[in-house]
């Protein structure tokens, strides 16, 4: 299992558009992409889950990555986040 | 004539019959059925028409407003195709045996619920993307077809709040403005108002019915006011204003891509001031040839740690690489005064405007400093990056802001991170600076004056004191004289000097600027080619 923390700098959190993008982007890998924030968990594939979430500006955030192509899934999710959120 | 108040989106003027959007409930019987498989069919048939209207849509976004108006569309879709809803869907259709519009009306209904819950004023707003989504679906079950048949002549448009379809199947050759009664300077109708630059109220205190259709009526937006059955002299009067509007707005268009130079061939750097990564679209459409202030405060605010060097990288990286070589000039943090941020531990201070705030703080603490430091150096690499210091008052500070740059330099090189170095400049906002300026320019690339503080410290005046509003006076010859005096001694050192204050937009003074010798002119994105108009014209 892989894991990243990461806390939000975008001033709107996780919010609609860049959502439905990361979904897309877990979409393409294989393995298990959980998000975690104030003990809530969100499945990375799934628009609803992970906005459901509420995660705002300044929230620390573990994206976790469980399967086969989780080496890839974790430097391109990870890389996708630091830039969009 | 009735006026009503409305919070302002967009400006301009807009005179028209009015046409009422109200939604028709979509009024869903709960339907027992036999063969439940038969409704999951139906269900998955609708969504998948559901979805190629979306594609539609969307495409029909991208051409009208651009990328960003048109994502909505493809969230939309990932709605649709979402595992949870769709087994919501399912569920409720197996485990009650109801008909499918029915159980879309649940789903959507109780997934809406999540997002009003939230306690979040953008999440809330998503409970409407919820509902557009499942209502295209009853629709389509129905066997409804779209309604974007509004009307033969151009309206303008009163509805509660529109949702993003309502919005995109609009013709918008016949919209001629948008009031809503909810709805909020974020929501969908507001962002895609500002995108078409049509005028645009929401929370407007008006009783929406159907008897307002095809009264006259007027939207002025800029004072945020919305006439029904207006007077003779308010028609006359707005009709003025729109006609002056569309000939500034029509000339100002022809400008993009213009270059910015006087009659006699003088060029000035145009660039645009930006609080935010977000302001970047703005910088694009309003054709700023670079961004003179990029206030990198907005990192530091509304968190509650310090932001990391790599995420700090990434966003000076994603500003370096969207301007693709043109200059961007980062102020680094300006913390203090009227922008506090609890994490630093500042203590509360008498006279905060002259008080522990922007380079004092970033001297005191290299830690904090040298993250900032780096990033920038880091982000030089990719893009044509300056870095300029706030709050200068000596050559000692100077001096040792140039110490710590060439400390965070020889430490990204020993670490062999790729990094370049950025021109380094000075806020020239202080009289302090403005005074010792010839000594500072021996120092550094160039000098941006910050007109706002400036005045303030030189007229002593507080800002933030509305009763003493009248004293500020931005023309004043003493900030003339102050602005001329640096900008000689600038260019006897041989660096450029720019303007990045509010007065650096206001087109009485362009001219004189010009005749004193400014370089460059960074603005507010909307007022770029305002400027540009007005230096276009002096010879």
């Amino acid at each position: 299992m892989k894991e990243f923390e990461y806390t939000i700098t975008d001033a709107d959190g996780i919010h609609a558009r860049p959502a439905g993008e990361l979904v897309k982007l877990c979409k393409e890998f294989k393995c298990d992409i959980k998000l975690m924030s104030g003990g809530k968990a969100g499945d990375c594939k799934k628009i609803f889950s992970l906005m459901s979430l509420g995660v705002k500006c300044g929230q620390n955030v573990t994206v976790t990555f469980k399967g086969e192509d989780e080496e890839e899934a974790y430097e391109k999710v990870s890389s996708f986040i630091k830039t969009n959120f | 004539m009735t006026e009503c108040r409305g919070i302002s989106v967009f400006g301009g003027v807009a005179i028209g019959k009015i046409k009422v959007l109200i939604k028709c409930e979509q009024q869903v019987k709960r339907i027992r059925v036999k063969d439940s498989s038969l409704e999951i069919e139906r269900y998955q048939g609708a969504k998948k028409v559901a979805i190629g209207q979306l594609e539609m849509l969307h495409a029909k976004a991208l051409r009208e407003v651009g990328e960003s108006g048109a994502a909505i569309f493809e969230v939309h879709q990932m709605m649709l195709e979402d595992d949870d809803f769709n087994e919501a869907v399912e569920n409720i259709i197996l485990s009650q045996n109801v008909n499918a519009e029915y159980a879309v009306a649940g789903a959507g209904d109780n997934f809406a619920n999540i997002f009003s819950a939230m306690d979040d004023e953008y999440m809330q707003g998503r409970a409407t993307d919820v509902k557009d989504i499942s209502e295209r679906v009853i629709s389509i079950l129905l066997g409804r077809s779209d309604n974007s048949d509004i009307a033969n002549e151009p309206v303008i448009i009163v509805a509660k709040d529109l949702t993003p379809s309502e919005t995109v199947q609009l013709d918008k050759e016949k919209v001629l403005a948008f009031v809503t009664e909810g709805g909020s300077v974020n929501s969908h109708t507001a962002i895609l108002a500002r995108t078409m630059g049509i005028p645009a109220l929401v929370s407007t205190d008006i009783r929406i019915d159907e008897s307002l259709n095809g009264k006259t009526a007027v939207v002025d937006g800029g004072n945020g006011v919305f006439y029904v059955e207006p007077d003779e002299n308010i028609v006359a009067r707005m009709k003025k204003k729109q006609e002056e509007n569309n000939r500034k707005k029509e000339l100002l268009q022809e400008l993009k891509g213009k270059e910015t130079i006087t009659r006699s061939g003088r060029k000035i750097k145009l660039y645009a001031n930006i609080g935010n990564i977000k302001d970047l679209a703005l910088v694009m459409q309003n054709d700023a040839e670079g961004i003179g202030l990029f206030r990198s405060e907005f990192i530091y605010l509304e968190r509650d740690s310090f932001p990391t060097e790599e995420e700090q990288f990434a966003i000076y990286k994603t500003v370096a690489e969207t301007m693709a070589g043109k200059e961007i000039i980062i102020r680094t943090l300006d913390i203090g005064a009227d922008k506090q941020c609890e994490y630093f531990g500042i203590s509360p201070e008498e006279n905060p405007a002259m008080g522990y705030r922007a380079i004092r703080i970033c001297l005191d603490r290299p830690d904090i400093f040298k993250v900032q430091l780096r990033a920038l150096h880091r982000a030089a690499a990719y893009g044509n990056v300056a870095v300029m210091f706030p709050m200068i008052i000596s050559l000692e500070e100077v001096l040792a802001i140039k110490k710590v740059v060439k400390e965070v330099r020889e430490e990204l090189e020993n670490e062999k991170i790729p990094y370049a170095n950025p021109q380094i400049g000075l806020m020239i906002e202080t009289p302090a600076a403005v005074a010792v300026s010839k000594i500072l320019a021996k120092e550094v690339d160039f000098f941006s004056i910050g007109t706002n503080d400036l005045t303030q410290y030189t007229l002593a005046i507080d800002r933030q004191n509305s009763v003493i509003d009248k004293y500020y006076d931005a023309h004043h010859p003493a900030i003339l004289a102050m602005i001329d005096f640096v900008v000689k001694n600038a260019h006897k050192e041989g660096i450029w000097v720019g303007i990045c204050g509010e007065l650096g937009a206001d087109t009485e003074l362009t001219e004189t600027f010009v005749a004193m010798g400014i370089d460059e002119l960074s603005v507010s994105p909307g007022q770029v080619l305002a400027v540009r108009n007005k230096i276009r014209n002096i010879s």
